[in-house]
């Protein structure tokens, strides 16, 4: 990492529930609840954390889709456009917002079968998203742009005229990734890209994000729950523990000094090779996002918990530079930005 | 010792396409391996490699086109099904899908024992399932009642392994079971398989694609590829030192919790699976970087490399076996 980065995405006190209403009831799932993240140009940010941790829900309100039930009940979201200053989106008409989608921030989603039209040959899904983001432009041309891509890609060239459930998961899943960077946008979101995937062509899908982050030198914003593929491909690393960002640091830092008990246990878990000695996972099953336990989160799973961590939830200690941890047992923190 | 279960010469074949344009793809060919009593055998291989179609003939869920499998030394046949419930008993790769969301997961207990008359009443049932649940981590008073959604993943996965043990098998065969739990989670059911191994003496057969926890975990293992088990052995010959170029392979695309490791090389993916069925002569030669003349023709013999099964052309100066 060279030189002063500028943010290209960042939020403030970010705050996103599903609201439900059952007879009468109302149920509120606190799924990304009180997020600060700043995100730089030219790098690859991972956010990683157990199912039900509300890594997917910070997507979507990164990404701007905000669909009832889900809401956004508080915070701010700026994208710094064209380099120029930042922009709250949530403010934005829907119709500027459908202009900045896959044009500036686009998504990969995890299934890739239900992400391609599944009646329709390759090509007639190219024609239908670029027709829309590029206007009038003739069918020729349209593929050309397409071919090329897929050429630089290392895609196979007959690619085009075949249909989704032609091609096999990995292979499917790069056309995904290939449509989402199709135009070139300053943001990529992937969801578990590669998890459903086998070990041989995760490693492909990998490479080719890579490849697509070096020569774009633009962001990435990966969603995976696998800390293997994190030490691989990440810049910087964000652990995400209910709704909440514990622990942020470069992953050199997240790695090699974990602080955040629950960064401990997620790194200490993986089996290595070379390495019989016993290991455990986290004890305990994630909390019930509708039904958060008071104070950190994490107490009532904490080998280490002290008495406040029942209590109050800890701010933002920094211990390092770029590392940031909200555990009791590392400080005070700061409190304002606590809930 | 007897082996527990043998597999001998075991392949099946699938059709595909209509009457004018039928290929044969054949999922598993001539496949060998056996299992002792309180072992841990792993078969991995990624997806479409025959490792699933191989537990369901051993499972007795679909008929072998040729070989023969024995369970402690009997001969399986269609016929003998019960006595090979009671012996053997699967788990399965998705925990929700394995329990009907309608029912109570405790009806499948009951079931269970009632269909293989376990119990005579239902006190006796319910100390038996508490029993098994202990095993796993659970009790009956956290579970009676309770609807599969109302458990996490991990949780359902451990409760399909406690019915699993009702019967009291002798060998688990589990595909995949630890794929769809989180990462953070897996070592839960992978620690249970360590201590079933070595507290009940029980067998099993680990189906995965994760060699990281099968290094963990198992005493021996085959990679499997395209319907042929390519490289068998110890997990500490096969994992820490692989001979197959496959298995090198596999071995290094397992990204590994270590940003100093990343990978620097790049890899070819394969671009049809069907192509690599039909392949004759090795499989793998089509993305292999040692590929020589006679892989594209001729079918590598199971060679002995130091007490390993390589199925290769570059170790023929090797014993076959």
């Amino acid at each position: 990492m060279t030189g002063k980065k500028q943010p290209i995405l960042r939020t403030e006190q970010l705050k996103a529930f599903y609201i439900l209403e059952v007879q009468g009831t109302q149920k509120i799932v606190k799924a990304v609840n009180d997020v600060d993240l700043t995100i730089y140009e030219n790098e690859i940010y991972g956010i990683a954390g157990e199912s039900g941790c509300g890594k997917s829900t910070l997507l979507k309100a990164l990404f701007n889709d905000f669909v009832p039930p889900l809401r956004l009940v508080s915070g701010k979201l700026y994208y710094r456009i064209n380099w120029e200053k930042e922009i709250d989106v949530t403010r934005m008409s829907p119709e500027e917002m459908r202009q900045l989608r896959m044009e500036y921030i686009s998504y990969i989603p995890q299934g890739s079968m239900s992400a391609l039209n599944p009646v329709l040959k390759l090509k007639e899904t190219y024609k239908d998203f670029i027709g829309s983001h590029l206007g009038s432009q003739s069918r020729e041309e349209i593929f050309e742009l397409a071919y090329k891509q897929i050429l630089a890609l290392g895609l196979p060239k007959n690619i085009l005229d075949l249909y989704p459930h032609q091609l096999s998961g990995g292979m499917r899943q790069r056309v995904t990734i290939a449509l989402a960077s199709l135009l070139k946008p300053r943001i990529m979101i992937g969801d578990e890209p590669t998890t459903a995937l086998d070990v041989v062509v995760q490693r492909g899908v990998i490479q080719m994000l890579r490849t697509i982050q070096e020569n774009f030198k633009n962001t990435i914003i990966l969603v995976t729950h696998d800390m293997g593929v994190h030490a691989n491909i990440a810049d910087r690393i964000g652990i995400m523990y209910a709704g909440k960002i514990v622990e942020e640091g470069t992953t050199e830092q997240i790695f090699g000094n974990p602080l955040h008990p629950y960064t401990q246990f997620l790194i200490n878990s993986l089996p290595k090779f070379g390495d019989k000695n016993v290991r455990h996972s986290v004890p305990g099953s994630p909390p019930s996002l509708a039904d958060l336990p008071t104070g950190c989160p994490f107490h009532p799973r904490c080998p280490h918990a002290l008495e406040i961590c029942t209590q109050q939830m800890p701010g933002f200690s920094y211990p390092d530079e770029n590392h940031k941890v909200a555990c009791w047992l590392i400080g005070e923190g700061k409190h304002e930005q606590s809930a | 010792m007897n082996n527990l279960l043998e597999v001998n010469e075991l392949s099946k074949q699938y059709s595909q396409g209509n009457v004018l344009a039928r290929i044969t793809l054949t999922a598993a060919d001539h496949v060998s391996f056996y299992i002792k009593p309180a072992e841990i055998f792993t078969l991995a291989g990624e997806s479409g490699c025959g490792k699933t179609t191989t537990a369901k003939v051993v499972l007795g869920f679909e008929e072998p086109t040729s070989g023969t499998i024995l369970h402690n030394g009997k001969l399986q046949t269609p016929k003998e099904k019960v006595w090979i419930t009671q012996g053997v008993q699967a788990i399965f790769q998705d925990p929700f899908s394995t329990f009907n969301p309608l029912r109570t997961v405790d009806r499948y207990f009951f079931e269970t024992v009632q269909n293989l008359i376990l119990a005579v009443n239902k006190q006796q049932a319910i100390d038996l399932i508490d029993q098994k649940l202990r095993l796993v981590g659970l009790t009956y008073q956290e579970f009676a009642g309770k609807y599969p959604n109302e458990f996490s993943g991990g949780q359902l996965q451990r409760i399909s392994i406690a019915r699993a043990l009702l019967s009291n098998p002798t060998l688990l065969i589990a595909d995949e079971p630890v794929s769809m739990v989180d990462a953070s989670l897996r070592m839960s059911i992978v620690n249970l398989f360590k201590k079933l191994r070595d507290e009940l003496g029980v067998s099993i057969l680990y189906i995965t694609h994760d060699l990281a926890t099968a290094y963990y975990v198992s005493d021996r293992i085959a990679i499997m590829f395209r319907g042929n088990i390519v490289e068998m052995g110890t997990v500490e010959q096969v994992l820490m030192n692989p001979r197959h170029p496959y298995s090198k392979l596999l071995r290094d695309s397992i990204p590994q919790a270590d940003p100093s490791k990343r990978w620097t090389t790049t890899v070819t993916l394969s671009e049809l699976e069907q192509e690599e069925y039909l392949r004759r002569g090795c499989k793998f030669a089509g993305r292999c970087p040692d590929v020589m003349e006679i892989c594209k023709g001729i079918v590598p013999a199971d060679l002995n490399v130091d007490g390993v099964l390589v199925k290769c052309h570059l170790y023929s100066d090797k014993q076959e076996i």
